[in-house]
């Protein structure tokens, strides 16, 4: 009977180790500092999925949708895209290592792979900048149509995430220099790590879905 | 009840130790995901680049096995995703994420399908 706690008795429930089994916390946890941050970053990241997939969905329903204009096949080139793919996986095993490196301490060693990370993600980023200034240039820019619309779009917010994954990136390697591997530091390193591992997952879908099926169809 | 929430305080305990180094990898395992991602990125490129495959659906059904394939490589080898993360977590959330994200790619495929299907053409509108 006396299990459940009452309202104005909450305190007598815990008096007593034998006593009745309270079934909520009465007592604050403890909560280390950044406990939840993981947690909360990939919350953020199942949320920014959500934007994608809308991207996605609006890309699906657009995609035939080409007005008299040029169709995936005509302006897709895809060794661009494969180099492409590869920068980003380049990147993401050498971020991958740069992880390993903050684990074993190794200050110099992590911020020389964060700065090969960096590269290929610039290298990325020339790349898409390239493709889309010739398409632009080829008369294929986003105004064209319904489906160029959608795929600069869905395109270009990849490319955003990218262009701001570097900007914290370079952010953090001067935060490193300045403060060294404080937990604080690791922790905002590792939630870059996952975002960037996310940008990737999320590439798979546009390599996939935009340029290899549009280049089938 | 109580062996529940003594597990729940056990995963509390062991999420506040392990915190700077549970969800890392080791050098094998990001090389692992690595190798795996590059085959599961030259194979779907080859078959569209040289037309392996004479059927189209058939071509873009198998890339997106590959690709389907792949993002999990990357979720278990670059994002370290396992049911115990943050004592499970990560996982719910991204469960409902991909139910949340195939009903509105299906969805809207579904419905702006029949819609296309059923409007009147363009045509036929401007002749009345």
């Amino acid at each position: 009977m006396s299990a459940i706690p009452m309202k104005d008795g909450l305190n007598e429930t815990r008096q007593g180790s034998t006593g009745p089994v309270s079934f909520y916390d009465l007592d604050e946890h403890e909560h280390p500092d950044g406990g939840s941050t993981m947690l909360g970053f990939w919350m953020y990241l199942m949320s920014d999925c959500l934007i994608f997939a809308v991207l996605f969905a609006a890309y699906a329903v657009l995609g035939n949708s080409y007005a008299g204009g040029p169709s995936p096949k005509e302006i897709f080139e895809l060794p661009l895209v494969a180099v492409n793919t590869a920068m980003l996986l380049f990147s993401s095993i050498t971020y991958g290592f740069a992880m390993l490196s903050m684990e074993e301490g190794r200050q110099r060693v992590m911020q020389m792979w964060l700065v090969f990370t960096g590269l290929f993600g610039l290298a990325f980023l020339s790349i898409e900048m390239y493709e889309f200034a010739t398409l632009i240039h080829e008369g294929a820019g986003p105004t064209r149509s319904a489906f160029l619309s959608s795929f600069f779009t869905l395109v270009g917010t990849h490319g955003l995430h990218v262009t701001m994954g570097l900007i914290w990136l370079v952010t953090l390697m001067v935060q490193v220099q300045k403060h060294g591997l404080i937990a604080a530091n690791k922790r905002r390193l590792m939630c870059l790590s996952m975002f960037w591992h996310f940008l990737d997952v999320i590439w798979i879908g546009v390599f996939t879905f935009v340029y290899l099926m549009g280049t089938l169809r | 009840m109580s062996d529940t929430h003594a597990t729940t305080h056990d995963a509390h305990a062991d999420h506040g130790s392990h915190d700077d180094h549970a969800a890392h990898g080791t050098r094998g395992s990001y090389l692992k995901g690595f190798f795996l991602s590059v085959i599961l990125t030259a194979i779907p490129f080859w078959i569209v680049m040289t037309d392996a495959f004479k059927d189209p659906s058939t071509a873009a059904l198998v890339v997106m096995v590959f690709a389907v394939a792949q993002i999990v490589v990357h979720m278990i080898y670059f994002l370290h995703m396992s049911g115990k993360s943050e004592g499970g977590w990560t996982m719910m959330a991204l469960i409902f994420t991909i139910i949340l994200v195939v009903i509105t790619l299906s969805g809207s495929i579904w419905v702006m399908y029949h819609m296309n299907t059923n409007m009147m053409p363009m045509q036929a509108a401007a002749d009345m």
